[in-house]
């Protein structure tokens, strides 16, 4: 069970929150002029990488605030928590 | 006679202290102090149960947690324990344990013909056996069961309690014995807050039972002085009799702590168990080893046990298992067991493995008069019920073979010693690497994984002087990278009697010749898996590790393997001879040990099970007569049924006391979110399918919202209060996903909305009046104008009602004439007892969620989740009007656009009339076109709603059809369970009130 650093309460129980899947993935800003093939990716295509993993969560038991993970899928360390809309740290960053 | 196995003096047991006990029914005498096993023992009792498969004779193997042979029924009644290992059950007044597996006792036991026919149980052979045909296996699998049944589980109700703790601190230690002490010492001395966890009721580990010195003095002394240092300590925790169970990531450890196990008198404070979960920035392994069996022929006899544990028996309890004693081992180590017994009298033979023994050693043997046999196996064993008897000969290492003059021996005890194992099971959890040891011929740990460390025999090393000093610096460099001030360093010295050095262990595997008939090697005893099944197992193709494991069953059971592991790997290292290494090892799991499922539970069982909410009016319900339904976790009256009245007769009087008077539902579980700032029409555009820029303060619109997929995702009422202020209501159960929603697209989508949702389902007590009288009758307890000119449908109206301050919705779920009253959830029961009070002239009739449900029905009116089910659009619900056109975006339209989405064969809601006027037809029954003998048949759709409408006087159903908008009038057949078959006709969804001029009036 993992201990996640919430940017905006400190390290908690990973009980206290829950994984959305993968982050970074924008809602088109006009959906009405994609097609059906870029739709269907927005909402049904994911990445499932062994490694290095973007993923939202919210802390429902403290602030419930959502932000974003960067874990290794492979050894589950948590490389870094940010706020939403906070860019996206390549893996050089950390 | 009593305890005639017990030593004249000597051991840690209290003899002031009697202990009565029964056994298989039958009574005995034991002393505190004592464990059920060597209570046993003392009293000579060696043969405790039938084996698993063969229902062989099996006795006490081990003295602790890895015990495979010794596991009873302990207790009576609802506390009744299955697969208790006797070598862990501390003895209290009236303890009362049994054997397992045997029938009719364990003296005589049927199943143990098994055993004769064994040459037909192999491994596998259920496989091979009853798998065909895969019809029968569910028949047979009850008699297999039945027939290989470990123990029983109480069928009443547990009534001990348990509790759960979270626990934080700076380094965990797991085990107790010498090396974790000395880590505790150092890291306690430097401030750390530790937790020092060990699974025996005694500190000190196998330590204790030894002769040793540390630092030139009496060990045991040394040991107790370190004892009471680490308790005189504020910042050390010690939890005894608890053993470590899960080691998972982020060093969350699990630890399971018998509170009151060993009591005989139940605690009215103290719960049973305490399970806990502990949450660590170091982790300190420090679990020691347990001994390896030998394998040889027959090596599973009562009577046959591991030295160590003959030794502890000797020393820690003053049990001397037998007289005639053979020692049969593969290092020095064991000797020390060899000349207790000797001591304390004893006869003693030594068969040895070896050619190389120490010179010292030999000459010990020598002055106390101990035959030793080197080079040298035990090749069989006789005795049914317990050895009596063993043949030895000469054993040539290099070429494995068996040589020389077979030697008979009479003994009524082996103790043997095949080296030692460190326990790596937690360290394997903890994703620790693990490698094997070609000198000490076992898996020792090699690689880190998480911020931890493992020291002493864990660690494999097995010097005394090199674990005091190693474990000591340890806890004295975790607490420098916890960043306190170090405690002095120590140099340690320890010194053992004969210590169990690298060099002085060889591997043994059975000889290739002489493999007497009908004779067993056993590998795991647990689970009755012999060497042959092995060797079969690796004939067959079974060869990886984990086939080998499901296929012969070695490893696996109670004791997960932790005495045959090693040798079941060894064996097929030898069989393929490949390294071990390569070869591998199964993957070790959580729990360590069985746990009970009482202390996963913890407090959580019966009402604590999930919270229950209840409305402010829950009470009144309870008072009259309510049943109630669970709606997600609120607890909703279902109907209120008057004296002899079943749900068919008092739905039927609250569906009509609303339709021709008047009608009360306590609706405040419906979910309410108040919504603030300037961007909220905004983002309600966003959020429901259709427009909310043009509504009037003070006015109410039913929104419906999608997901993304553009599928019916919850639906409710939103009233805007003010110019930047709405209130939105929710289904019941859909409340906090509602919100959750609204959140996720706040916070993560549009970060630029200044939108603020807050949650005030239980702020408000919501009293839905519903009926033709329900105007006339809230006009005389409030100051709104409700006439119908003021107040018309579809608007919202703040004032008293009855001297509160109130919301008031013209709002209806009936198709009736309906108020929705908000008050503040304090006065909820007051209002609701003044309108029952003052709406007796109107016969007011307090309903239930059914009667609401017909009521609805009969108007067409959708539940979200009972008529859609989340693959449903709203074209699909025939609601195409409430899906603006206008709006650029909102979450789902996009997708009403995707193919599927747009095909013409999609299910539609719609009506259902059975043709004979009196079926209820069951919700979820399949609609078919033509119903045939046999499927399959023409699927068209299913029932979502059925009810009987008492106003109309005939049942309707609500149903999703194939295109069914386009087949209204026409016939389907419905089958039901019970072979009937329902002739209906696909009708409009509204029944009642076509016109809705009834909420107009």
């Amino acid at each position: 069970m993992f201990v996640i650093n919430c940017p905006y309460c400190g390290e908690r129980d990973q009980t206290e929150f829950s994984c959305h899947g993968e982050a970074h993935i924008a809602r088109p800003d006009n959906p009405a002029e994609v097609s059906d093939e870029e739709w269907g990716e927005y909402l049904f295509f994911r990445n499932n990488p062994k490694g290095i993993h973007f993923e939202r969560w919210t802390h429902d038991h403290g602030c419930r605030r959502w932000f974003n993970v960067m874990r290794d899928t492979v050894s589950d360390k948590i490389i870094k928590t940010y706020k939403m809309g906070d860019q996206k740290p390549g893996v050089t960053d950390v | 006679m009593s305890n005639q196995n017990r030593t004249m003096y000597g051991g840690r047991i209290d003899r002031g202290k009697v202990i009565n006990f029964v056994f298989n029914g039958k009574k005995y005498k034991g002393f505190h102090g004592d464990t059920l096993a060597s209570a046993l023992l003392a009293n000579d009792v060696h043969l405790v149960g039938r084996s698993f498969k063969y229902h062989r004779a099996r006795g006490i193997l081990t003295a602790g947690s890895e015990e495979p042979n010794a596991i009873v029924q302990l207790g009576l009644g609802a506390r009744t324990e299955p697969n208790m290992r006797a070598t862990e059950i501390e003895l209290y007044e009236g303890l009362e344990a049994a054997s397992q597996n045997c029938w009719p006792s364990v003296n005589y036991d049927i199943g143990s013909l098994n055993n004769v026919l064994s040459s037909i149980f192999p491994a596998g052979f259920y496989y091979k056996t009853f798998k065909w045909p895969p019809s029968l296996w569910l028949f047979y699998e009850h008699f297999i069961r039945k027939a290989a049944g470990l123990g029983h589980s109480p069928t009443a109700k547990n009534p001990d309690r348990y509790e759960q703790k979270f626990y934080y601190c700076d380094l965990t230690i797991v085990g107790g014995g010498i090396s974790g002490l000395l880590s505790a010492l150092a890291a306690g001395r430097s401030g750390c807050s530790v937790l020092l966890i060990d699974e025996n009721p005694e500190l000190g580990g196998y330590l204790l039972d030894y002769n040793f010195s540390i630092n030139e003095k009496d060990g045991i002394k040394y040991i107790k002085n370190i004892v009471d240092e680490l308790y005189s300590m504020d910042n050390v925790r010690i939890l005894k009799r608890t053993t470590a169970m899960g080691y998972y990531d982020y060093n969350y450890l699990t630890a399971l702590e018998k509170v009151t196990n060993h009591c005989d008198q139940l605690s009215k404070t103290l719960p049973r168990e305490r399970y806990w979960r502990v949450r660590s920035k170091k982790i300190v392994l420090a679990q020691g080893a347990f001994e390896r069996p030998l394998v040889f022929a027959d090596n599973d006899r009562p009577g046959i046990m591991m030295a160590s544990a003959g030794k502890k028996y000797l020393s820690r309890y003053g049990v001397l298992p037998g007289k005639s004693v053979v020692l049969f081992t593969n290092n020095d180590h064991a000797y020390q067991t060899a000349f207790e017994f000797n001591d304390k009298g004893a006869k003693l033979s030594v068969v040895d493995t070896r050619d190389n023994i120490d010179s010292r050693i030999q000459k010990k043997c020598e002055d106390l008069g101990i035959k030793l046999y080197s080079s040298s196996s035990i090749i069989s064993t006789n005795g049914n019920k317990k050895v009596n008897q063993i043949e030895v000969q000469k054993v040539d290492r290099k070429q494995n073979e068996l040589s020389g003059e077979c030697i008979t021996l009479d003994t009524d005890c082996i103790l043997m010693s095949g080296g030692w194992n460190p326990a790596v099971q937690l360290f394997s959890q903890s994703r620790g690497k693990l490698r094997y040891d070609n000198v000490l011929n076992t898996f020792v740990p090699d690689k880190l994984i998480q911020d931890q460390i493992i020291i002493g025999c864990n660690n494999g090393c097995f010097d005394l002087s090199k674990n005091l000093n190693h474990s000591y610096q340890e806890g004295l460099n975790a607490a420098k990278d916890l960043n306190y001030e170090i405690a002095d360093s120590i140099n340690w010295t320890g010194e053992e009697e004969i210590s169990f050095t690298e060099s002085s262990v060889e591997p043994y595997m059975l000889g290739k010749k002489k493999v007497t008939k009908g004779s067993k090697h056993f590998i795991d005893f647990q689970n009755d898996v012999t060497a042959a099944d092995i060797f079969l197992a690796q004939r067959e193709g079974y060869i990886s590790v984990e086939h080998t494991k499901r296929y012969t069953t070695t490893g696996m059971g109670t004791d997960q393997g932790k005495t045959s592991n090693v040798n079941a790997l060894a064996l097929m290292s030898h069989i393929h001879d490949k390294p071990v290494d390569e070869i591998g090892h199964t993957t070790f799991r959580p729990p360590f040990s069985p746990q009970t499922f009482g202390a996963i539970a913890g407090r959580s069982v019966d009402h604590l099970f999930d919270p229950e909410r209840r409305t402010s009016i829950h009470k009144w319900h309870e008072e009259n007569n309510a049943v109630f339904e669970d709606v997600g976790q609120w607890k909703r009256p279902y109907y209120f049924p008057k004296k002899k009245e079943n749900i068919h007769d008092a739905v039927k009087r609250e569906c009509l006391a609303v339709r021709n008077s008047l009608g009360m539902l306590d609706a405040s579980t419906l979910g309410k979110i108040d919504l603030r700032g300037p961007d909220t029409t905004k983002f309600l555009d966003m959020i429901y399918t259709n427009a909310w820029s043009k509504l009037e303060i003070g006015s109410c619109r039913y929104g419906l919202m999608c997901n993304e997929h553009g599928m019916i995702f919850d639906d409710g009422v939103t009233t805007r209060l003010g110019e930047d202020h709405y209130h939105m209501t929710t289904t019941t159960g859909g409340a906090a996903r509602v919100m959750s929603w609204l959140e996720e697209f706040l916070q993560t989508e549009w970060l630029d909305m200044e939108v603020f949702c807050t949650s005030v389902t239980e702020q408000w007590t919501v009293l839905s009046i519903s009926g033709p009288n329900s105007r006339k009758f809230l006009q005389e307890l409030t100051d709104i104008d409700l006439s119908k000119e003021n107040f018309p449908f579809m608007k919202f109206r703040e004032g008293k009602v009855c001297d509160i301050d109130s919301r008031v919705f013209r709002i209806s779920f009936t198709g009736e004439l309906s108020f929705e009253v908000n008050v503040p959830s304090r006065y909820g029961r007051f209002v609701w007892e003044q309108f029952m009070q003052h709406g007796k002239k109107y016969n007011i009739t307090p309903y239930g969620t059914e009667t609401m449900h017909v009521l609805r029905a009969e108007k067409g009116f959708i539940i979200v989740g009972q008529d859609t089910d989340g693959s449903v659009t709203p074209m699909d619900m025939n609601m195409d009007w409430i899906v603006s056109k206008k709006k650029q975006d909102f979450l789902g339209k996009r997708s009403f656009t995707r193919p599927d989405t747009m095909r013409s064969d999609r299910k539609k809601f719609v009506g259902l009339l059975v043709n004979d006027k009196k079926t209820v037809l069951p919700e979820g029954s399949h609609i078919v076109e033509k119903a045939l003998k046999q499927p399959p048949m023409k699927m068209l759709g299913h029932v979502t709603s059925s009810y009987y409408s008492p106003i109309l006087g005939h049942p309707i159903a609500l149903a999703m059809v194939k295109n069914g908008s386009n087949h209204l009038g026409e016939k389907v057949e419905i089958p039901l369970m019970n072979g009937k078959v329902i002739e209906a006709t696909i009708a409009d969804t509204v029944f009642y009130d076509k016109e809705g001029n009834k909420n107009n009036e």
